[in-house]
């Protein structure tokens, strides 16, 4: 008879957890650093009390990485570059595809958001579409490299030890155009595309004495630059607009050739459970007063019309010193990368990295 | 009845143990080795085959990193041994009681913060425009700055000084088993200082020595940020080619080849020094 | 002046101080030739300094030692011709027998050849000659004993150091050892130094003992003389059993001493004349249990040459040749006396009236310094 009445009790405590448990709905997102500041966050749960937001830290490569191993579980939803997007979904299946209409896509920048939609259809369906963009490019101490212009400036022997660049593809992509070539046509013969590997790679590797060191993240690229222990680099733009605003002198400079554009994307993983609470982020970051917000913390530009204009004043400032409207036409956006590019780039940045001077 | 009691609860104080080694160790590994013997033919389509370590043999930027991976590693497990001997000989046989808890404190200090944390300290310190390199400027014994960051030595040193309590800590307690009467004995039986080292001390420490430097070779080995970190331009090392392949390069069944190759190659190297030194497992780790 | 080479080891004014310790205090003594000496004294008496001082690993405050006649101050311990058996062996546990012997031999500089003969040698001076390829943990006590003791002999010692090696053994085996290694220092004829607490070890063994206490040396003599004829208090006490008194001197002239125990008992005892002792100063009284005769019917005795006493038997402690008796006395104190019991209806049983005497000769006086107040 107790034992009947404890069993009861028992499961009405389940059904109310439970139930409760069903009430609030978890948002799970996979996104970069910074891409989801504290205070939005906050703001994001005033305005949907039942959603909570659980944000895991991480880089395009990590999120495929972490994606490809649940077979897109584990979170709902991510942030890839918007490069990452096709291949990625054809060799692994970790993407589901995005029902625009739940989107307020009509505040979106149109060249950015039909950049996105070509990048990232595939059999018709949209995998993804832009938030922010912004680039990788030069960063120059003005009163010690006045004339740093262009990627090939990097191995000047004017700077050497002085300079700094990440062993990434986007250096490979850089030199490659300060070399007169264009990697990303070259896409398309994957033995042209070699060939124009091989021919960087020489002249990296003759570069490497010039290098100071090869830089990992934005912490010890900061520290270098802002020491005058190097007067360039390779930089994100973030990083350079940070250190602008410490050190008037250090800018972002746009090569030459133009600056490589990318646009972080959001994209639905193929077995997320929250797709409401992800559009109701989409929408949310979208507002005017949250992209200034957003692009406080990220220095990236949101991809919404007039994206430039809600930048912070002091990110603003860095931005018009660095770009003019010519820089910004002749950005290289990064082209999607085809199946087997990444291996033949990585043994490509294996081989600098074990060539020794 | 009591027999039946006996095994049931040996099965129960067994189980964890097994269940760790059949979940978390050997599953694993089990699935590493499928994944190493897939080849990617097309996207979503692989075959079986050795692919994956026939391009580790004929890839010779490969296998020279896992050299120079295993050869820095033992570099600095001698290094941690010659300075560990003589710290743990102090702590077990010379210091008083009351002062081997805190020296012992002392060398854990550097494992209360992170690998990272740590690694930017050196960072800190050595810097072309560092707290070195500024006190040599101050005190006048260089005029221009130096950069000690971004070579094979200051990689050395920071992995030493990362793995020396793992050797310390076998050391000391081999040694504070060892009866100071045979230390003496060894004197009055006409040994100089040095008879007694070679002939007693380090004999008798062997099972400690040859544990530790196996646990230091190990973590050396399968270490990443410190080498990553505080390395120059051509310093890679074995587990950062792993990372790569893992993700950057999305090749995990390249990656997990490159694993499973770390791995024979450090127990390979272990297996060789105990043969050189004419130890056992049985009697080094598992007795210290 | 004695011919200095007639000692392996003379010690003079030896004194080792740690802050305010006194832990060897003006120690002198001299060790003949091939003899087998003992100190004995109980722990904390400064023994174990003292030792360690012969064999170098202390640097004593002041004082000299001589090792065959020159000074071994200066001289580091591997380079003392002094070998030490250790407490606890201290046998190499990494290395077989044969390793273990041959060690000081190649600290030495011999060649290959002669260890080989000697380890050979020496393994069969010690009855072992089996054993060379042996591991330490496979021999037993003794033997372990055994090779610990070749171990020092196979250099060919002036003077073998011996830290009570034998207390890690059991009773039967300690009693075997004692006997071998009187025998093996016969055998060697190498000057013996045997450190110990236990006074059984230093009678049987031993040419020579000296007692020791509070960092110095109370007596030096042959087993013998320490046991009838103890200079002081302490040593009567320490070496053998006895039954123990406290009184004081009601008079006294050159052969003997009247005296008064504290219980009220009048007691005669034998004078020594270096005693010091004068009316009315504190004493202690020792008499040896195998001195007192303890009889069921009051035999004739004379009051003239015995202390007599009555009471009553308390309980009989039977162990063999060595059975003894408690007394409880009319005055209620416990005395012990050997007995004889021979299992016949004349044996004492508990409860029976019994008379004790015992000469005047056998009863020991020494001036009271304090040492058995606390017990």
């Amino acid at each position: 008879m107790l034992s009947t009445k404890k069993g009861a009790g028992l499961i009405a405590a389940l059904m109310l957890t439970s139930a409760s448990y069903a009430n609030a709905e978890t948002l799970r997102l996979l996104t970069w650093g910074s891409y989801a500041p504290e205070e939005l966050v906050q703001k994001f749960q005033e305005k949907y009390p039942d959603i909570t937001v659980e944000v895991t830290f991480s880089n395009n490569e990590e999120m495929i990485a972490k994606l490809r191993a649940t077979g897109g579980a584990g979170f709902d939803l991510a942030q890839p570059s918007h490069d990452r997007i096709y291949s990625a979904q054809l060799e692994y299946d970790i993407y589901k595809p995005m029902d625009l209409s739940k989107i307020n896509t009509s505040v979106m920048e149109d060249s950015h958001l039909n950049g996105v939609k070509a990048n990232t259809t595939i059999d018709g369906e949209v995998y993804a579409v832009p938030h922010q963009w912004g680039t990788s490019g030069l960063m120059a101490n003005k009163a010690a490299a006045p004339d740093f212009k262009g990627w090939g400036d990097l191995c000047d022997p004017k700077y050497a030890g002085k300079t700094s660049m990440r062993l990434k593809r986007t250096i490979l992509l850089g030199t490659a155009y300060s070399m007169g070539e264009d990697p990303f046509a070259a896409y398309s013969d994957l033995d042209k595309y070699q060939a124009l590997l091989d021919k960087v790679a020489d002249k990296l590797i003759e570069c490497k004495s010039n290098i100071k060191a090869y830089w990992k993240g934005g912490d010890d690229l900061s520290a270098m630059m802002l020491s005058g222990e190097v007067v360039a680099s390779e930089t994100w733009d973030s990083t350079a607009y940070k250190l602008y605003g410490q050190n008037k002198d250090i800018v972002f400079v746009p090569p030459e050739t133009g600056a490589l554009a990318w646009i972080d994307t959001f994209a639905l993983p193929r077995k997320g459970k929250a797709d409401d609470a992800a559009y109701k982020w989409i929408n949310f970051v979208l507002e005017p007063e949250n992209v200034t917000i957003m692009s406080g913390s990220t220095g990236a530009i949101a991809a919404v019309k007039g994206g430039l204009d809600m930048l912070p004043a002091d990110k603003k400032e860095a931005v018009t010193a660095a770009f003019t409207d010519a820089d910004i036409a002749n950005l290289k956006f990064f082209a999607n990368i085809p199946p087997g590019v990444e291996d033949m780039e990585g043994k490509t940045l294996e081989k600098i990295k074990a060539a020794t001077e | 009845m009591q027999s039946d009691i006996k095994r049931l609860s040996l099965i129960l104080l067994f189980a964890p143990f097994a269940l760790w080694i059949l979940l978390l160790i050997i599953l694993p590994h089990l699935g590493m080795v499928v994944l190493s013997l897939r080849e990617k033919v097309a996207p979503r389509v692989y075959e079986f085959g050795f692919g994956n370590y026939i391009d580790f043999i004929n890839e010779p930027i490969y296998w020279n990193t896992l050299l120079r991976t295993g050869s820095m590693s033992i570099l600095v497990t001698i290094l941690a041994l010659l300075i560990g001997f003589p710290i743990a000989y102090y702590i077990a046989k010379i210091a008083g009681r009351r002062s081997r808890g805190a020296l012992f404190l002392l060398c854990l200090i550097p494992l209360w913060v992170s690998d990272l944390i740590r690694a930017f300290g050196w960072i800190l310190l050595l810097r072309e425009t560092g707290v070195f390199s500024s006190f040599l400027q101050w005190s006048g014994m260089v005029s221009e700055p130096i950069e000690f960051l971004y070579n094979d030595v200051t990689v050395v040193m920071g992995l030493v000084y990362t793995v020396i309590l793992f050797m310390i800590v076998p050391l000391v307690s081999t040694l504070d088993g060892m009866d100071d009467a045979m230390i003496e004995a060894g004197y009055n039986l006409g040994g100089n200082g040095y008879t007694v080292l070679r002939r007693i001390i380090v004999p008798y420490a062997m099972p400690g020595i040859v544990s530790g430097c196996i646990v230091v070779f190990m973590m050396t080995a399968g270490s990443y940020l410190t080498p990553i970190l505080l390395g120059g331009k051509n310093s890679s090392w074995f587990t950062e080619q792993i990372y790569d392949q893992f993700i950057t390069r999305f090749n995990w069944e390249s990656g997990a080849a490159f694993g499973f190759l770390l791995l024979a190659f450090t127990s390979f190297v272990v297996w060789l020094g105990l043969k050189l030194s004419g130890q056992t497992l049985a009697n080094t780790v598992a007795k210290s | 002046m004695t011919n200095a080479q007639d000692y392996d080891l003379e010690c003079t004014n030896l004194m080792k101080h740690f802050g305010a310790v006194r832990a060897v205090d003006d120690v002198s003594f001299n060790i003949p030739k091939g003899s087998f000496f003992s100190i004995l004294g109980p722990s904390g008496c400064g023994k174990t300094t003292l030792m360690r001082m012969i064999a170098g690993f202390e640097n004593p405050t002041s004082g000299d030692i001589r090792i065959k006649g020159s000074s071994v101050l200066n001289t580091p311990p591997n380079k003392r011709n002094v070998k030490m058996v250790f407490q606890h062996l201290a046998l190499f546990p990494m290395m077989n027998v044969y390793d273990n012997i041959a060690y000081g031999l190649k600290c030495n500089g011999v060649s290959a050849g002669e260890i080989e003969t000697k380890v050979r040698d020496v393994l069969e001076r010690i009855a072992l000659p089996d054993v060379a390829k042996r591991e330490i943990h496979q021999l037993s006590g003794g033997q372990k004993q055994r090779i610990a003791i070749a171990r020092c002999m196979v250099l060919d010692p002036d003077v073998l150091l011996l830290d009570e090696p034998l207390g890690a053994l059991d009773l039967k085996l300690r009693e075997a050892m004692k006997i071998e290694l009187k025998l093996l220092q016969h055998q060697f004829n190498t000057t013996f130094i045997y450190i110990t607490h236990d006074q059984s070890e230093a009678l049987v063994m031993s040419d020579h003992v000296a007692i020791m206490n509070n960092g110095k040396f109370e007596q030096i003599g042959k087993p013998e003389e320490l046991y009838h004829k103890p200079d002081t208090a302490f040593v009567a006490g320490f070496v053998g059993d006895s039954n123990r008194w406290n009184g004081s001197v009601i008079n006294m002239d050159a052969k003997q001493i009247k005296v008064e125990t504290d219980t009220g008992l009048a007691l005669v005892c034998q004078r020594n004349p270096n005693d010091g002792l004068s009316n009315g100063d504190a004493v202690n009284i020792f008499v040896r249990p195998e001195f007192i005769a303890a009889k069921k019917t009051k035999t004739k005795s004379s009051k003239d040459t015995q202390n007599t006493m009555s009471g009553a038997v308390d309980s009989i402690l039977f162990n063999g040749a060595n059975s003894r008796v408690l007394v409880r006395s009319d005055n209620g104190q416990l005395i012990e006396a050997d007995i004889v019991v021979t299992g016949s209806a004349s044996d004492l049983r508990s409860g029976d009236n019994v008379n004790m005497s015992w000469a005047h000769a056998q009863t020991m006086c020494f001036a009271d310094k304090g040492e058995f107040d606390a017990k």
